[in-house]
């Protein structure tokens, strides 16, 4: 655990470090970012409490249990989606243009950009979003749990 | 022109970072200039019209890694030690 200084700050930033990276997740196929990035942000935010308040606090917060089976179902919905456009091909956008959720057409010329859009791209962005969250948290947790058995 | 003169400071902070963060003998420094390098390195691919490989690096580089450094500097030494 650090100083109260730096907790204090931690708890400030968290939330704002969280939302950024739901924003780069939820508009990533209309703005810079995507799946990706926006998991890695949010990782970023976990790693920022971890080094603030020490592993033994921690653990009792985040599981790695729940870590490892975000991992798992973002890849799961992700070839999940894949698979269920496998009566035209492997990853066809079946909802793009449909008027179901994500369905709406893109109206011609510039402009500001519509999240009701793009067909199964969110939905996957969403998906690698979850599984890159729970893959670099949980690389965070076990660096935390290892360091400590090597000192002892 | 002024993209060129920021592009010429960002690259002269990130060999000086790069420099230092080799001659330095606290381990704890050395990680904490290499996030600025990383930091300064998302920032030349955001002048380079990148913001995806920016944000990633920003992500990636400056938060995760840093965090990562500072966690193994924090469970052994502080300081390099001549073998």
């Amino acid at each position: 655990m650090m100083s109260k200084i730096v907790r204090t700050q931690a708890n400030f930033l968290y939330p704002f470090i969280l939302i950024f990276g739901f924003y780069v997740v939820a508009h990533g196929h209309i703005t810079p970012g995507g799946g990706f990035q926006g998991g890695a942000v949010i990782a970023t935010g976990v790693a920022l409490v971890a080094v603030a308040y020490g592993y033994d606090t921690i653990k009792k917060w985040i599981k790695k249990t729940h870590l490892t089976a975000a991992e798992g179902i973002g890849l799961l919905c992700f070839i999940i989606t894949a698979f269920i456009g496998l009566s035209t091909s492997f990853f066809y956008n079946f909802l793009a243009n449909s008027g179901l959720i994500f369905g709406n057409r893109v109206p011609y010329g510039i402009n500001p950009g519509y999240l009701n859009t793009a067909g199964t791209l969110p939905i996957m962005n969403l998906a690698v979003g979850i599984e890159v969250l729970g893959g670099l948290s949980v690389i965070i947790m076990y660096m935390m749990a290892y360091g400590r058995e090597v000192k002892q | 022109m002024i993209e060129d003169i920021i592009q010429i400071l960002v690259l002269i902070g990130m060999m000086i970072t790069a420099y230092l963060s080799v001659k330095s003998r606290d381990l704890m420094e050395c990680a904490i200039l290499l996030g600025v390098f990383s930091f300064l390195l998302s920032l030349e691919f955001f002048i380079l019209q990148a913001p995806d490989v920016a944000i990633a690096e920003a992500g990636i580089g400056a938060g995760l890694t840093t965090a990562i450094f500072v966690m193994a500097v924090r469970k052994t030494t502080r300081w390099e030690v001549e073998e």
